[in-house]
Formats: C-alpha cells, structure tokens, sequence
C-alpha cells in the first residue's frame, strides 16, 4: 500500500473545523457577518475588514476549473507512483478558490480544461481519517 | 528623464565562481568569501561595512547570528526575507537607510548548497512535516510540487491570452545564448552535468520532457550551489570607490497571495514596479537591461507583462520576435548572465539580478549591450502560483 499523502496535522484551530466537516462530507467555508467576504482558507478572523464575527457554511460543491497542472514527476513517496496527475485551483460557485485534485479523466493533460464544470467527490481515506474533497467532472 | 538626485549607489559585487561546491564548504563561508571578495572590487575595507542585510536563513538568530559570523558591528541588520526576491527588497532597504543617513556602506549577502546537499526543490511537493499551520494543512495533501505550482500559472496565461509553448520557449533560448558567451555558466552547466552545453532552438525546449505540463525542463531553472555579495554606499562613499557607482533610481516592493476570484497571471510586481519606475522618473520603454528572476519561463513572460514592457497578455509577441538578445538593437535585452535557467540558481537568484545589471551599467558583461544606461532587476520569491513577493530595482550607470 502506498504510503499516506502529506495530511493536515493538528492542532491548529484555523483550519480543523474545516477538516472536522469533511468526516461528515461537508465542504465548508466562512462568510464575514459584518462585510459579507467569502472567507478561504479558514482563519479567525475576516481578511477584508478584520472583523472575528465569521459564520461557517456549507458548500453544494460545483464549481469551475480556474487553472491546473499534470504533475508528471514527484519525488514524494505517496505521489512518486502514482502516475500523472493533476493538481488545480477549483472555483466554488459560493466564490471561494480552493487547491485540489481532479480526478475521474482518462488522461488528465488533454481531458481538463480551464473554465470545465466540476463537482465535488470525496477521496475518504480509512476510518478516523478526514476526507478529502476532490473534484471530477460535471 | 531618470531623476537626478543620487542617493545611493552599487559600487562592489563578487559571484561565487563555483556552482558545485561539493563537500566542505557551507553557506556561511561563501557569504564571507564573496563579502571579502566585493569588497576587493569596490576598493574598501571589512571595516567600512556598517550594514548588514541577510534573509538570516543559514544561522541561529537571524541578523545577531550572521553579523558574529562575519564580525561585524554593524548599525543596520535587515533580515528581510521574502524568498528569492529577498535581495531586491535589501537594496531598496539600504537605499533607504543610506538616504537617511543611517549608515554609509551596506553589504547584502547570500549563501546556498543547495545542489551538495541533494534538495529536490522543484519536484519533492510537500513534507507533511514540520510546524503545522493554516497553508499546509490547505495545501500539503495535494501532492503540488514547486514546478507545478508554476505550471498552473503557465497554464493559465495560455489559457487566458492564447500564449503558446513556442512564445514560451523563446525566453529559455534568448537566456541560453548569452549563457553560452558567459564562461562562469558554461562551467556551471558542465559541472551539472546538463545535457548538451549548448545554444538552445525553440524546437529543443518543446522536445524536452514534461516536468509539470505545461512545463518543460528547458522551461526549468537550474538547482546550483553558489552564492554572492553586493556592496551599497551612499555618495560620498560611491566617489572614493575603486569603480563607477551604479545608482540606484527607484525601488518598489510588493506581495501577493492566493486570492478567491484574483488573476493568477498577475504577479505582485503589477503593483511595485509603478512605485520604482516613477521613483526613478523612467518608463519601461526606456530600459536597456532587464534582469528578470527566470526561475521558470512563465515568471518571465508575468514580470515582462507586469512591470509594463508591454500590455499585460501580449507577452507572447512581445518576447518571440529576437528583441531579447543581447545583439538585437531593440529593448530590451534580458538576462545576459544566462539567468537561473543557465547560470545560477541555488535556490534563490534575486542577489545574482543586481550583480548583472550592475555588470552591464560598467560595461563588463559577457553579453555587454552597447551604451547600456538603465536596467532594472525584478525578483520572485515564494512561489507564482501562490504566495509571492516582487521586488523591483531601478539602475542607472554614472
Ligand atoms: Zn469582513
């Protein structure tokens, strides 16, 4: 079996109710309650206006590839076998960007495209473990 | 008209002459090896230096570590440190201080073994270790390697302005060139071990492998050992150096991150390169060497766009027509070094962009264009993709 990725280490309240939702399959992301900003990735506070009155909510999980790339060579053990694969920004349509996989193409250099509709799709990782929210093709 | 009032000058660089350092020799010594040595080529002595500006990275406690190293005392540390731009942002830094007249010689200096030490820094992708926090937890589980997260930048602009991987290749074979008239980066090269030391066509760089598509080898910088010193004097200093001063003209720093919405093909020197050009009272039509931080093709195509050599997007036209070669009478001429795709890379360039414009603006090139009077050196540092700063320097000769 090839050896766990690199995982989210905790503690680290910024972003553990963020990974805490994902057990539930809950793509999450906050919004400011005094300004409105789309806040990603998860932190304390509003990067718009500072203000620490943010609320959580739940993404539907469809959005737009922004941009990729197919990572022909790595030299980390949990990727060095896995062929190519590709890494990409997705855009949620609640407006928040998030680095991600996509998964579910046959050759990812030729079947991904700026600007293609995805939607989410949990890669689960084992019992106990956080989930992690990939994106396939709509 | 570049600005008339001279505040502050470059009057002494050293480049490490070795890429592969192998075992031995540490980061530390080729600070002090080429501290001594720009001094040398400035005509002062250790003593005269006042300011110390390191990224403080290779030693225990930062500015209070590298200052015992070199024994110094200085009036000014500056640990500043924003990734391979950091030597840019020293500069502007000294350039400041010196206005102020708060100390009369700054020594800038850098140090890397990154190529003896083994550090895959293009392609490892993330640890999984170290101190946990907010950006890695969001981004180590996806297996991006450096080389990708440029890639997806790379991406983008083709995707966003129709820029193809011929434009692209273009800036890999202007840098080539002048790399192959620059005996310091035929060695480094040689001692890399590449494969075929030689001018480069646009047909090589499409032909070489795919390290992150859309990103080509021939597209990558190297991973060298090596290192440098920069010296900055104010005025009075400048007029008792052994050289002509290089006068620094304007200065411009910024950063930028990942951003819901924001336009990855616009780097954070969008927003410090107006600072330094109207600092300096030039436009970017007016210079004649631009040292742009070629750690990949696509940081080059960004900073040519973003400092405003030409409309952003248009970069692809703008540098596949041959201006950029030394030999061509237009503007203008980019990394006559052989840059980071073909000189010197270990790990960070922004020191080696000063020390080549500087070259240029006293006539002492490999690549020498003819009359050079204005250069700027615009780093990267960070990652493109992500989180960056760009800092930008303006030169002019005496
Ligand atoms: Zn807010």
């Amino acid at each position: 079996m090839a050896p766990l990725r690199p995982q989210p280490r905790f503690p680290e309240s910024d972003t553990e109710s963020f990974w805490e939702a994902t057990k539930r399959h809950e793509l999450t992301y906050q919004t400011c309650n005094r300004c409105n900003g789309v806040i990603f990735y998860p932190r304390r506070h509003c990067t718009y206006c500072g203000s620490d009155d943010t609320g959580w909510n739940v993404s539907q999980g469809l959005g737009t590839v922004y941009t990729f790339s197919v990572i022909v060579q790595s030299r980390h053990p949990a990727f060095k076998d896995l062929g190519a694969y590709a890494v990409a920004y997705v855009d949620l349509d609640e407006g928040f960007r998030i680095m991600t996989n996509i998964v579910g193409v046959q050759d990812p250099t030729t079947d991904i495209q700026c600007g293609m509709r995805v939607k989410l799709r949990w890669e689960d990782q084992g019992e106990g473990e956080v989930s992690l929210p990939m994106f396939e093709p709509a | 008209m570049p600005r008339d009032s001279r505040i502050a000058a470059i009057v002494g660089i050293n480049e490490y002459p070795l890429r592969v350092v192998g075992p031995g020799t540490n980061a530390l010594q080729i600070k002090a090896s080429c501290a001594a040595k720009a001094l040398e080529d400035a005509g002062f002595t250790w003593q005269d230096v006042d300011a110390v500006y390191d990224t403080g990275t290779d030693q225990g406690i930062g500015g209070l570590g590298i200052c015992e190293y070199f024994g110094f005392k200085p009036k000014v540390i500056d640990n500043t440190s924003v990734g391979g731009t950091s030597y840019e942002f020293h500069a502007n830094h000294a350039m400041r201080m010196i206005a102020q007249g708060k100390c009369n010689l700054a020594l800038i200096t850098y140090g890397s073994t990154a190529h003896s030490d083994r550090r895959a820094i293009g392609t490892a992708g993330a640890t999984g270790q170290g101190v946990s926090n907010m950006l890695n937890n969001m981004e180590d589980p996806w297996g991006l390697t450096l080389i990708g997260n440029y890639a997806m930048v790379k991406q983008r602009h083709k995707h966003q302005y129709g820029t193809t991987d011929e434009q692209f290749a273009a800036i890999s074979v202007a840098t080539r060139r002048h790399a192959m008239r620059n005996p310091e980066a035929v060695k480094a090269m040689t001692d890399l071990e590449f494969v075929g030391v030689r001018e480069i066509s646009v047909e090589d760089v499409l032909d070489s492998r795919i390290i992150a598509y859309p990103l080509h080898l021939l597209e990558c910088c190297m991973v060298s050992d090596g290192g440098g010193a920069v010296l900055i004097a104010s005025p009075e200093m400048a007029r008792n150096a052994r050289k002509k001063p290089v006068w620094i003209i304007g200065a411009g720093e910024a950063t930028k991150y990942r951003e819901n919405g924001g336009d990855i093909t616009v780097s954070a020197g969008a927003q410090s390169a107006p600072v330094a050009f109207a600092e300096a009272g030039v436009s970017p039509s007016e210079i004649d060497i631009l040292m742009a931080y070629d750690s990949f093709s696509i940081t080059v195509m960004c900073m040519i766009e973003d400092l405003g050599f030409c409309t952003k997007g248009e970069g692809g036209d703008f540098v596949s027509d041959g201006k950029l070669h030394f030999d061509d009478p237009r503007k203008p001429t980019i990394n006559t070094d052989g840059g980071g795709l073909s000189s010197n890379h270990p790990g960070a360039r922004g020191i080696f962009l000063l020390m080549e414009a500087t070259r240029q603006l006293r006539g002492e090139s490999t690549s020498q264009v003819d009359g050079a009077k204005l250069a700027v050196a615009v780093g990267n540092g960070g990652q493109l993709g992500s989180r960056h700063a760009t800092g930008v320097t303006v030169l002019a000769a005496d």
